[in-house]
């Protein structure tokens, strides 16, 4: 450890201003950073400060994203062998899960720090954490077949045009993540809905469609039971299926504070309303299936606990994050049943209410200062 | 004590070295006054180095305001009129020649004298800069007339000293404090107790003035946080207040004629050896107080407490307000993974530690920033610890990009630097917040003048 220390210490100066390698300081900062919390001190204000830093939170819901992620693995080479008609055990079923999954997390990290270096680099800013979760969320949400390169080319969009061009990790207004998959959802419509993406190398003859892709067409008996929805045994983008394993990263958001139980909770509010609203309704098959349902298909629970839970992009006020979240569920739902040409409701209500978050705030806040103005003026008159 | 007010939102931040309840004597013949201490006082001296001075002798006033003069608060020479970097007045140290002799500004009856006859002898002794207002907390305009004062006599900081151990005996200098008080506002004198302990019979059997009962962690010590959940400030409205030992040393220039500047102080902190309160006078050097008496880590002075304190050296001198002093370590090393580790030991308020499991676990802690500057991401986080009805982080970046209108109507009359420190300790940014409150402070001061 010691000896790592002098090493950094020795090499910092070829990284700093006037040093040979000056260029490339954030990045040096990056690293140094990465192994040792620096040894800064308090200056002004408040002499102690609390242990958590922007690492710690991000490093939370990664750690929180990772039951996800593990079942997803092990999903994917489910549903491969299930098509194949092939019951195979365990380790061959995680075996080509990794071969699939791998690959989508590694192009989405090289790609995604790669452009955050690049841009801290040009800015002199010290390089943000924000992507070392978006770059676990964007294979979550990419259906496992697909290709690399659209990956790539996603996060690359994602990164600059959702994040970078508005001054980077806490400035951006669309949750980027999700503006990968909205960006692979409208570009390459082809490759990203259908019955053919859900399943990796799927036998031509096996169905592969989700079971919003079953509702589509209208077709609820080909349903999934509530059971292997829940456990997410099913088709679809890669972390995205199982809701038990989502469940758990809620539990670890929740607990340690990092994720807003409050978004959550109203987003669940809501999508059950709107789903109750359906039920009263009941004009189709789709109308009819039960508020809870709702809940367990599709990214509904995804999008819910590491969606539209980003500080960053939700409403930033403790009201407004109740009316955020409310609806997120209800226009997901909406869009879901009356528009089952767009099957991914909840990525585009997320994105939607990314847009109006400011202006919820702005309203909230617009609350509380008429109530002092009339304060003021109560004590004039 | 008929209506108690709960706080609900704040933090108590648990820390090793509180004081321990008995009050020694600090001998020392170094005190200095600090016109840093003095927000907004632009220093003219009016002593030289050599000249003799008594406890009440002018030494310097505000060049803007030159109704408020500071005195000196013990009788000796001007030794040394330390200057530091464009010429900044940063210390007039005066050198005790131990005779304790003081100017008599004769005693009196408050309550016989009229309101001018009280602020001026407030003034001439150099005690009037103990009473400050809200908003900017600069010292109180003697020519205006507050719609309250406000007393705080608990305080809720980490380690903070406490005052019903000071005024203990002090009952009737007390009173003729609060009587001298009296005569300033024709509103109330709001004094303000901890309902969650027996308070001082000295502040329960005050007369003339109203009491009311706080409840809840820091920051329900805070007088901004009282003032706010009593009678918040308008536009236009200003509030006086000041602290117990402040409400003694009035009350004492009544009964005695002289500025008495004795003040007990906590010296607290993780570092200190034998943590306990010391009696001594306003500005005193506390080089003798700590020498045999902390470890032999590299240490953060600091006078006052570790949420809002001032950082001092060794050979420095107790600021003006302060009625504490606090070693901690300092905090300048590196750590390997320490955001990864699970790290047992380390406080914070998020539960993103498992330390959240041991609630009453006593920390020692250090001055390093844990982490490096960032853009605000996470949201939420002042609001646990902020008891306001007002938005923290909105106020704080209308402040950044100096949205006067904006800040006002935000709510920055009713804040002050000291009921963000929280904020700061907690933000996952390392935002220094204090600093940026300040600057708004500042701004709206001047904008507004």
């Amino acid at each position: 450890m010691k000896l790592l220390r002098d090493i950094i210490d020795k090499q910092k100066p070829h990284f700093s201003k006037g040093g040979k390698f000056e260029k490339l300081e954030s990045t040096f900062d990056a690293f140094e950073t990465f192994l040792f919390v620096p040894d800064k001190v308090t200056q002004s204000g408040a002499h102690i400060r609390d242990a958590i830093d922007m690492k710690r939170t991000m490093i939370i819901v990664v750690l929180a994203l990772v039951p996800a992620l593990l079942f997803g693995i092990w999903n994917v080479g489910l549903q491969h062998y299930i098509s194949n008609g092939m019951t195979p055990d365990f380790w061959p079923m995680i075996g080509f899960g990794l071969l699939k999954v791998l690959p989508v997390i590694v192009v989405s990290y090289v790609v995604g720090l790669g452009i955050e270096f690049a841009f801290a680099q040009s800015r002199g800013h010290e390089v943000n954490e924000g992507f070392l979760v978006s770059g676990m969320l964007i294979p979550l949400v990419m259906p496992p077949d697909v290709p690399l390169w659209m990956v790539a080319v996603a996060t690359a969009f994602a990164v600059i045009i959702g994040k970078e061009v508005f001054g980077g990790t806490g400035m951006n207004i669309l949750n980027p993540a999700l503006t990968a998959r909205a960006f692979l959802f409208f570009a390459y419509p082809s490759e990203m809905s259908g019955d053919k993406v859900w399943i990796a190398e799927k036998a031509d003859a096996y169905s592969g469609a989700t079971p919003l892709g079953h509702l589509l067409v209208l077709d609820a008996d080909k349903m999934p039971t509530d059971w292997s929805m829940f456990l997410g045994t099913i088709p679809g983008s890669i972390g995205e299926t199982s809701t038990l394993a989502i469940l758990l990263g809620a539990i670890i958001l929740v607990a340690t504070g990092i994720g807003s139980l409050r978004i959550m909770l109203s987003v669940i509010g809501g999508g059950l309303a709107m789903g109750l609203l359906f039920n009263l309704w009941g004009a189709n098959v789709y109308m009819d299936i039960p508020a809870y349902q709702h809940l367990i298909l599709g990214g509904f629970a995804f999008g819910t606990v590491f969606m539209a839970t980003d500080p960053v992009s939700a409403s930033q006020t403790n009201r407004g994050k109740l009316i955020y979240g409310f609806l997120i569920g209800f226009i997901a739902v909406l869009i879901r049943v009356f528009n089952p040409a767009y099957p991914e409701g909840m990525m585009l209500s997320i994105l939607l209410m990314n847009v109006f978050a400011p202006l919820i705030d702005h309203y909230v806040l617009q609350s509380n200062i008429k109530k002092r103005l009339k304060r003021a003026k109560a004590v004039l008159a | 004590m008929s209506t108690v007010t709960k706080i609900k939102k704040g933090l108590d931040i648990k820390m090793i070295g509180e004081a321990e309840k008995t009050i020694k004597d600090h001998v020392t013949d170094q005190f200095a006054i600090k016109p840093i201490d003095f927000i907004g006082v632009f220093p003219k001296m009016l002593v030289r180095e050599g000249d003799l001075v008594k406890a009440g002798t002018p030494l310097f006033l505000d060049k803007y305001r030159d109704n408020i003069i500071f005195t000196s608060s013990v009788s000796g020479k001007v030794k040394e009129v330390k200057r530091g970097p464009k010429r900044i007045l940063l210390e007039i140290k005066i050198e005790a020649d131990g005779k304790e002799e003081a100017i008599d500004f004769k005693a009196e009856n408050p309550e016989k004298l009229s309101r001018e006859a009280v602020v001026k002898k407030l003034i001439d002794s150099g005690v009037w800069p103990f009473i400050r207002q809200r908003p900017y907390s600069v010292i109180a305009n003697p020519s205006e007339k507050p719609k309250a004062i406000f007393i705080s006599t608990f305080d809720t900081a980490p380690l903070a000293p406490d005052n019903d151990l000071i005024v203990h005996g002090h009952g009737e200098t007390f009173q003729a404090g609060i009587d001298a008080l009296r005569k300033l506002t024709e509103g109330k004198i709001h004094l303000n107790v901890d309902a969650k302990s027996t308070p001082s019979k000295v502040f329960t059997n005050t007369k003339g003035v109203e009491i009311n009962a706080f409840s809840g962690p820091h920051p329900a010590g805070n007088i901004g946080v009282q003032i706010n959940k009593i009678s918040p400030i308008n536009k236009g409205e200003v509030v006086w207040y000041l602290y117990p030992q402040d409400v003694l040393t009035i009350g004492r220039l009544f009964l005695t004629g002289t500025f008495d500047a004795t003040r007990v102080i906590a010296l607290t902190g993780s570092e200190v050896l034998r943590p306990a309160y010391y009696k001594t006078k306003i500005g005193a050097s506390i080089e003798p107080l700590v020498k045999g008496n902390v470890t032999t880590v590299e240490k953060r002075y600091i006078s006052g407490n570790v949420l809002t304190g001032a950082h001092i050296d060794l050979d420095s001198y107790i600021g003006f307000y302060h009625s504490q002093v606090t070693v901690i370590p300092e905090g300048n090393y590196h750590e390997l993974f320490g955001w990864a580790l699970p790290g047992f030991d380390k406080f914070s308020m998020s539960r993103s530690y498992p330390s959240f499991l041991f609630k009453n676990k006593k920390y020692r802690l250090d001055t390093n920033y844990h982490g490096g500057e960032r853009a605000f991401v996470m949201t939420g986080e002042f609001e646990k610890v902020f008891p306001f009805d007002i938005y923290p982080l909105q106020l704080i970046k209308a402040i950044m990009v100096e949205d006067i209108d904006l800040m006002e109507n935000l709510g920055i009359y009713e804040v002050d630097e000291e009921d963000f420190a929280l904020c700061e300790v907690i933000d996952t940014s390392k935002t220094d917040i204090q600093q940026i409150v300040r600057k708004g402070l500042d701004l709206m001061r001047k904008e507004m003048s």
